[in-house]
C-alpha cells in the first residue's frame, strides 16, 4: 500500500515552469481575444451572418487571422504552431458544443414539466393534450426500473464470471472470450431487439417487461464483463498467492479474497451496465412496447419504460406532448447522471 | 541504505482438484455465454430470414423497393433493402467526416492543451457525453439543431450546389441526411474522442520531452510523435464509432423520412437507414414483411460485426495490454 502510495505522489509532482507566461503577454492575449469576441458580435449584427454558430465561426476565423498577423515576422514553425493551437482548441470547442448545448435544452425545458404529479400518476386517464398538472411518468419509470432489474439480475452473475475468467482461470480462449465481448458490445440496439423479438417474444407470444429485461441484458452484459475485467485486473497478484499460500483452492481463493476485495469496482460494473442501457429506446420498440398505465407484472402483456414514453409523447408531437417527452428525458438525463456519480464514488475506493 | 533484493518469483506449481475443476468449468461456461448469444443471434436471424433470401437473392440488398402486397396477391410483396443500406453509409460517412476531425482535436486539446483546472471538468463531461442515451441525442437533433442545420444546408446548396451532392431537387432542407449525419456525428465524437485520448495518453514522455529538448515547440511534438503514435488506435476509435452511427435506431428514425430510392444528394429531404427502417414498419408488418425486417437486422447485424470485429482488432494491437 505505502509503495503505491509514494509512487503516486511521485508522478503527481509538478513540474517548475520559470519560463511560464508573463503577465504583461497574458493580459495582451486575453484583450485580443475579448476584441475578436466582440467583433465578431458586431459581424452577426450587420452582416448576414446568424445566430451563435455563425458567431462562433466568424470568431474562430478572425482567431486565425489574428494569429496568422501576430505571428508574420516569427518563423514558419513558430507560426504552424501557434495555428495549429487555435485549430486545435476551435475543434476542442466544437466537439464539446453539442453535448452543452444538450445539457442545457434539456434542463430548460425539462424542467417545466417537473412536479409531483410526474412522479406519482400515469397516464391511463390522461390524455397528452392535457396540461402538465395531470398525469405523469410513474408508470414509464416504474417499467424501466423493472426492467433494468430483471436485466441486472440476468448480467451481473455472467459478467463477473466473464471477468473471472479473464482474470483468475486464464484458460486457452481468454483473448476470444476478450475478442467477442469487444465485438458483441457493438451489436446494433435494435438488433438485440429483433433477436429476442424471434426468439421470446414469438415463443411466449407476448411482449412484456421480461423480453425487453433480456433484450436489455444482451446489451448490458459486454459492458458489466469489460468493467469487471478492468476491476479484477487491479487485484495484486500478491493476494491471490496469500490465498494460495494459506492453502486455500483456487475457487475459494476468487470468491473469498479476490472477489470481496474489489467489491465495489463490482458495484460499479454494474451501475455502468445499468447506465449503459437505461436510455435504450429501439429494442424496447421491439420487446415490451409501451403502456399508459402503471404495471408491475414482468410477464403480462407491454409495459412503459421512460425511453418509449418520451419517444412515443415526441411522435404526438403536439405542444403539451412535446413537452412531456422533454421533461422525461430530464429525469432520464438525471437518472444516467446519478448513475455516474454512484458508479465514480465507489470506483473511487478499491483504488485508494 | 541497504537496499533488499526482490528475490524473482518462484515457478508455481498447480494441480487442480475436482472442486477446482468443476469451478473452472462454470466460470468457463459463463464467460462462454457472450460467445453463445453472438452465435444465437446470427442463427435467429438467418433462420427467421432465409425465407426472403432465398425469395429475392441478392436483389434483396440491391433492389430499391419496399411494398408490401395486397395480401390477395394483386399487388404483389416486394421487400429490399438496397436504398435503405445506401442511406446507412451515406448517413454515418457524414457523421464520420464531422467526428474524427473534431475528436482528434478535442482529445490533443484534452491531453496536450487544457488548462490543468479545467481540464478534470472535461474528462468528467466527457465521460458523461458517452452516456447520453441516443434517444436524447435524437430529440435533440429534431427540436434544437434542426435549425442550425437547415441554416448551413442552405449556405451550403448556395456556394457548392453545382457539386451533384449538394444539389436538391425541392427547395426543402430540412429532415436531410446531411442533418441526421450531423447528429449522428455528435452522437459518436464521445466515443471517439475517449479512445484517441486513451491512445495518445499513452505515448511515451520521454519520446515528447526529447522534442521539446531538440528545440521542438508542441505541435512539432505533436506532428513528430504523438500522431504517428495514436494514429491506429485513432483509425480504431473511428471505426467503434461508426459501427454506432451504422446500427443507430432512434436518432435517425426521428430526423430522416424514409424515401425508398437511391439518394446521394446529402441536402435533399428524404433518406432513412436499416435499423429506423425496422423500427418504422415493424408495428403494421405482416408476417412475412416482418421476416423480410428481421433479414434486414441480419444484414445490419453482419455489417456491423465485420465493423466492430476489425476496429477491436485495431484497437487491441495498439494498446497492448500487461
Amino acid at each position: 500500500m505505502s509503495t503505491t502510495m509514494s509512487s503516486e505522489t511521485a508522478a503527481t509532482v509538478e513540474p517548475q515552469t520559470p519560463w511560464s507566461t508573463p503577465r504583461a503577454i497574458r493580459i495582451r492575449t486575453t484583450s485580443v481575444v475579448a476584441l475578436s469576441a466582440a467583433f465578431a458580435v458586431v459581424v452577426v449584427l450587420f452582416t448576414g451572418v446568424a445566430g451563435i454558430d455563425g458567431w462562433a465561426i466568424t470568431f474562430m476565423g478572425l482567431s486565425i487571422v489574428v494569429v496568422l498577423a501576430r505571428t508574420s515576422r516569427a518563423g514558419s514553425k513558430e507560426r504552424k504552431d501557434a495555428l495549429m493551437r487555435v485549430i486545435i482548441t476551435s475543434a476542442a470547442v466544437t466537439a464539446f458544443a453539442p453535448w452543452l448545448s444538450i445539457f442545457g435544452s434539456v434542463i430548460l425545458k425539462g424542467y417545466l414539466g417537473i412536479r409531483p404529479n410526474f412522479f406519482s400518476q400515469d397516464m391511463r386517464t390522461t390524455t397528452p393534450d392535457d396540461f402538465l398538472e395531470f398525469g405523469g411518468a410513474l408508470h414509464a419509470i416504474v417499467g424501466s426500473l423493472l426492467m433494468v432489474l430483471i436485466a441486472s439480475a440476468i448480467t451481473l452473475p455472467l459478467g463477473i464470471l466473464s471477468g473471472v475468467y479473464l482474470t483468475e482461470v486464464r484458460g486457452r480462449l481468454t483473448f476470444l472470450v476478450r475478442f467477442v465481448v469487444q465485438s458483441m458490445s457493438g451489436v446494433p440496439s435494435i438488433v438485440a431487439g429483433l433477436f429476442i423479438y424471434t426468439t421470446w417474444v414469438t415463443a411466449t407470444e407476448s411482449f412484456s417487461a421480461f423480453a425487453g429485461a433480456l433484450a436489455l441484458a444482451v446489451l448490458m452484459l459486454p459492458t458489466v464483463a469489460r468493467t469487471a475485467e478492468e476491476v479484477l485486473k487491479l487485484v495484486p497478484e500478491d493476494l491471490r498467492a496469500a490465498g494460495y499460500a494459506l492453502g486455500a483452492r483456487q475457487w475459494r481463493t476468487a470468491f473469498m479474497v479476490v472477489i470481496p476485495t474489489v467489491r465495489s469496482g463490482l458495484t460499479t460494473a454494474a451501475i455502468l451496465g445499468v447506465a449503459r442501457v437505461i436510455g435504450e429506446t429501439a429494442p424496447l420498440l421491439l420487446t415490451s412496447l409501451s403502456n399508459s398505465a402503471l404495471r408491475f407484472h414482468p410477464f403480462d402483456g407491454p409495459i412503459a419504460s421512460l425511453p418509449t414514453y418520451v419517444f412515443g409523447y415526441l411522435q404526438i408531437g403536439t405542444e403539451y406532448a412535446i413537452a412531456r417527452a422533454w421533461t422525461g428525458s430530464l429525469v432520464l438525463l438525471a437518472i444516467v447522471f446519478v448513475l455516474f456519480t454512484l458508479a465514480r464514488r465507489f470506483g473511487g475506493k478499491d483504488k485508494r | 541504505m541497504a537496499t533488499t533484493e526482490t528475490p524473482a518469483p518462484r515457478q508455481m506449481t498447480v494441480i487442480y482438484n475436482r472442486e477446482d475443476k468443476i469451478f473452472r468449468g462454470v466460470v468457463t461456461g459463463g464467460a462462454l455465454t457472450s460467445l453463445i448469444v453472438l452465435g444465437l443471434i446470427g442463427v435467429f436471424l438467418f433462420m427467421r430470414g432465409a425465407q426472403i433470401f432465398g425469395d429475392k437473392g441478392i436483389q434483396f440488398i440491391t433492389g430499391t423497393n419496399w411494398t408490401a402486397g395486397s395480401g390477395d396477391g394483386v399487388i404483389p410483396d416486394d421487400f429490399s433493402i438496397g436504398a435503405m443500406l445506401v442511406g446507412t453509409i451515406v448517413v454515418s460517412l457524414i457523421a464520420l467526416v464531422i467526428a474524427v476531425p473534431l475528436a482528434i482535436g478535442g482529445a490533443l486539446y484534452l491531453e496536450f492543451y487544457a488548462p490543468r483546472r479545467i481540464r478534470r471538468t472535461l474528462v468528467t463531461l466527457l465521460d458523461l457525453a458517452a452516456s447520453i442515451p441516443s434517444l436524447i441525442f435524437g430529440l435533440w437533433g429534431i427540436e434544437i439543431f434542426t435549425g442550425f442545420g437547415e441554416r448551413w444546408a442552405v449556405l451550403i446548396n448556395n456556394w457548392l450546389g453545382f457539386i451533384p451532392i449538394f444539389s436538391v431537387e425541392f427547395d426543402n432542407f430540412g429532415r436531410s441526411p446531411f442533418i441526421a449525419g450531423c447528429v449522428l456525428g455528435s452522437l459518436i465524437i464521445p466515443i471517439t474522442t475517449s479512445v484517441a485520448r486513451e491512445v495518445y495518453s499513452r505515448t511515451p514522455r520521454d519520446l515528447v520531452d526529447t522534442c521539446y529538448a531538440l528545440g521542438g515547440n508542441k505541435w512539432g511534438a505533436l506532428r513528430a510523435v504523438v500522431i504517428p503514435y495514436g494514429k491506429s488506435g485513432v483509425i480504431g476509435g473511428a471505426m467503434l464509432g461508426l459501427g454506432r452511427a451504422l446500427g443507430e435506431t432512434v436518432a435517425v428514425y426521428l430526423l430522416l423520412n424514409l424515401v425508398f430510392r437511391y439518394n446521394f444528394r446529402i441536402l435533399e429531404s428524404e433518406g432513412g437507414n436499416v435499423a429506423s427502417l425496422i423500427a418504422t414498419k415493424f408495428g403494421e408488418a405482416t408476417e412475412y414483411e416482418l421476416n423480410a425486417l428481421v433479414a434486414a437486422g441480419f444484414v445490419l447485424f453482419l455489417l456491423t460485426l465485420v465493423v466492430n470485429m476489425t476496429a477491436t482488432t485495431i484497437v487491441q494491437r495498439s494498446t497492448p495490454r500487461a
